[in-house]
């Protein structure tokens, strides 16, 4: 009878794999190589215009990373019968087979989000057996495919901005390792995106709009959730509704405590700049830099308050040079509008 | 006819395994158009227990470069021939970045990184070995910071290798345990090699010279790992350090006086001894206190058991540079002593007394001079203060760190 009952289990299991294997290609995912093509994960239905496959579930973020104005298609993959399991603070623990999958693209203008788009790169972070693996894929001229380049590559992009002047950037894929670069936690590869403060937002899911942890629970994507409205929402940087204080942590926290944080890449620079770090030196309040080098500009502090245009934070923000700027990879051009609000910010501080 | 059969046919299938194992084990990259994008890829697709090598030539990069897969060597046709030239570099913190254990470099030149030469982070096993690191065009506060920069790593070796330029420290070793630098050349940096909140370090045979600063030993505040110790400098040749400070404004070591020789700030059991000291037109040895205001409970900002012994001095102190040498001259005169100490010390031992363990001990050849600047009495008091130069009251010793241990030099 426990047999039987094994075997039904097992059988239903193993239908329920092959419905998913019909559409995503699991094996493909969980290879020790890479596939070549984009095409061959069966991510997508329409590639071109990035129709996601049967369990490939959109996504977006309340506070994004800046990268150059890039717009960013985000989908999560989750294997049948799996989930991801909640987390309050970090990032969600995902199953292993799940994809997270973020498409980079550029409008001819930035006005004109839907318009004239050219898709650029797609990020794949694919949780195996023994870790997650970054891997990026390079879209041909015709948009038809993406192909693996692990070198990363280097981009010629021109787009219009809101204000009608041309911009041209040498927008740079990343390599492997860079991905590592952001992607690390204690020196292994790990998402920065999809934690529960920055996926606590409504999404429209062709028509039917609903919060995103909701559905990912009702999904069973994810287990454990709390209900919706005990959950913590990450501020969204750019709405002038919201106290400048959690605009700027949030900012702060999305675009560079996935380096700046105890277990992260910066960890030998003591600043530490995510949402919860109480210690206000930490976070950068009349700071020294330590290895700063060029970076410093010749200031004292980090964040000097009240003193914008004296804080090192600002200052590496507002360069594009290597030995200088700051996030070091991810952008040429200077995120302007956050820079404005950030110095609001430092400059009421006391 | 059977036997000749099976020759013929193992004979193909020995040459396909030969030449498979060369092709996992060792990676040959040469110069030219691709190479950026061959050597980049080497680095990611190597496989644990491989060589990549590096043919003489130059490698004309854009991006930085990165490993991250563990047990890896990396080796050039020479510091001389095979360069890594970043002169046109458009991203990347640093030249060459070393995020994995086991790592061996030799033999190959990186030249002017837009930020650090060479880093290696988190990184268990690391060995620099006859490694160049140098900005070409001398001294310029727009060179990157570090030139082969070890940070938040354990067993680090830096042999053989040579730093030029760098706008910080031509070797820079932070936040680190189980270190040694030796036979190198660190020349025309803002500090030639610098110990940094680090511990168990054997600084030893290095010539350093034509710096700011020669060789730092310091620990800062507000920094994950604190509580630097355990550190020996011997038998270094620190002379002609005379290249005006070029680091940029607001860095730590901007504050380093040209002409400092051997400089301990903060720090616990630091042996200075053996070392040939020469024409440092401020100071040889300056033991210091952390000057800036921090805001940390964890952090000690003053030396402690430091033993300076049987190093040979030559001319120096002559010439005090900057604000730091002006406060010294201000209280020593000129020349300034051969070792001098700010004589800062914590409060309640200022009032009492200072353990054993924890004193300033000098051991040095008779006609050497020192001066503990006494700066706490000359801050109260500045008109019935002098310093105090009586160099027998600091006879003493310290039990000395055992020499350094690394995994990677076992059965060498």
């Amino acid at each position: 009878m426990i047999v039987r009952a094994l075997l039904a289990t097992a059988l239903w299991l193993t239908a329920l794999s092959h419905a998913w294997a019909d559409t995503v290609d699991d094996a493909a995912l969980m290879a020790s190589k890479p596939a070549r093509m984009l095409s061959e994960y069966g991510l997508f239905i329409d590639l071109r215009n990035q129709v996601p496959n049967v369990g490939v579930l959109p996504y977006d973020l309340v506070t994004p990373l800046f990268t150059d104005y890039a717009s960013k298609l985000r989908f999560v993959y989750v294997p049948g019968g799996k989930s991801a399991r909640y987390s309050q603070r970090e990032v969600f623990e995902f199953p292993v087979g799940t994809v997270l999958i973020k498409t980079f693209a550029y409008p001819s203008h930035l006005d004109r989000p839907d318009e004239q788009i050219r898709l650029i790169e797609t990020r794949l972070l694919i949780r195996q057996e023994n870790g997650w693996k970054a891997w990026p894929y390079v879209w041909n001229e015709e948009m038809t495919d993406a192909r693996l380049k692990i070198a990363g590559k280097r981009m010629s992009i021109s787009f219009a901005r809101a204000d009608g002047s041309q911009l041209d950037i040498d927008y740079a894929v990343p390599n492997a390792n860079q991905c590592k670069g952001c992607h690390a936690l204690n020196g292994e590869i790990t998402p920065v995106g999809p934690n529960a403060r920055n996926l606590n937002r409504d999404y429209d899911y062709g028509g039917a709009v609903k919060n995103q942890i909701k559905m990912w629970s009702d999904l069973e994507l994810l287990k454990n959730a709390p209900d919706a409205s005990e959950l913590q929402r990450a501020t969204d940087w750019s709405d002038r509704n919201e106290p400048i204080d959690e605009r700027a942590r949030s900012y702060l926290d999305v675009n560079c405590a996935h380096c700046h944080r105890k277990e992260g890449p910066a960890s030998n620079s003591g600043l530490f700049l995510t949402a919860w770090e109480e210690d206000r030196t930490a976070w950068g309040y009349r700071k020294r830099p330590v290895a700063a080098g060029r970076g410093s500009g010749g200031l004292d502090f980090d964040i000097e308050p009240g003193n914008a245009e004296r804080s090192i934070l600002l200052y590496r923000m507002r360069s594009s040079d290597p030995a200088i700027m700051m996030p070091e990879l991810g952008r040429s051009l200077v995120h302007e509008e956050a820079v404005e609000m950030l110095a609001e910010w430092i400059n009421g501080l006391n | 006819m059977s036997c000749k059969f099976c020759v013929f046919s193992t004979l193909p299938l020995l040459f396909v395994l030969t030449t498979a194992a060369i092709a996992t084990d060792d990676i040959h990259v040469v110069p030219g158009p691709n190479a950026a994008e061959e050597l980049q890829e080497a680095l990611i697709t190597a496989e644990p227990g491989s060589t990549i090598s590096l043919a003489e030539g130059t490698f004309n990069l854009s991006d930085g470069l990165s490993l991250d897969v563990p047990d890896v060597t990396v080796r050039g046709a020479g510091m001389g021939r095979t360069v890594l030239s970043f002169g046109d570099q458009k991203a990347g913190g640093e030249g060459f970045l070393i995020t994995s254990d086991n790592i061996t470099l030799e033999d190959f030149a990186v030249l002017n990184a837009r930020g650090d030469g060479i880093k290696s982070k988190g990184a268990d096993q690391i060995s620099y070995r006859r490694i160049r690191v140098e900005w070409t065009g001398g001294p310029n506060e727009k060179n990157g910071a570090y030139g082969i920069y070890p940070v938040e790593s354990k067993n680090v070796l830096v042999e053989d290798s040579v730093v030029r330029g760098a706008s910080d420290a031509g070797i820079y070793v932070g936040q680190s345990e189980n270190i040694v630098v030796r036979n190198s050349t660190a020349e025309y940096n803002v500090a030639g090699i610098e110990i940094e909140n680090s511990k168990f370090a054997d600084v030893y045979g290095n010539t350093v010279t034509r710096n700011t600063g020669g060789i730092l030993v310091f620990d800062l505040p507000n920094l994950p790992v604190m509580g630097g110790h355990s550190v020996r400098v011997f038998k270094n040749r620190v002379i002609d350090n005379d290249t005006p400070n070029f680091a940029p404004e607001g860095n730590i070591v901007g504050m380093v006086a040209k002409g400092t020789g051997i400089m301990v700030m903060a720090n616990r059991n630091v042996h200075v001894f053996d070392n040939v000291l020469k024409n440092n037109g401020t100071v040889h040895v300056l033991i210091a206190t952390y000057p800036n205001e921090f805001d940390d409970d964890n952090y000690v900002p003053h030396p402690r058991g430091v033993l300076v012994r049987d190093n040979t001095y030559g001319e120096g102190g002559a010439e005090p540079d900057g604000e730091v040498g002006k406060i010294i001259s201000d209280v020593t005169g000129k020349p300034v002593p051969d070792i001098v100490w700010d004589g800062v010390v914590p409060l309640t031992e200022w009032l009492s007394w200072t353990a054993a363990e924890d004193r300033i001990y000098i051991n040095e050849t008779d006609g050497t001079t020192f001066a503990n600047l006494l700066m706490i009495q000359n801050t109260l008091y500045p008109w019935s203060t002098s310093p105090d130069r009586d160099i027998a009251d600091y006879a003493g010793a310290l039990p000395e760190p055992k020499e350094v241990a690394l995994p990677q030099l076992q059965g060498q």
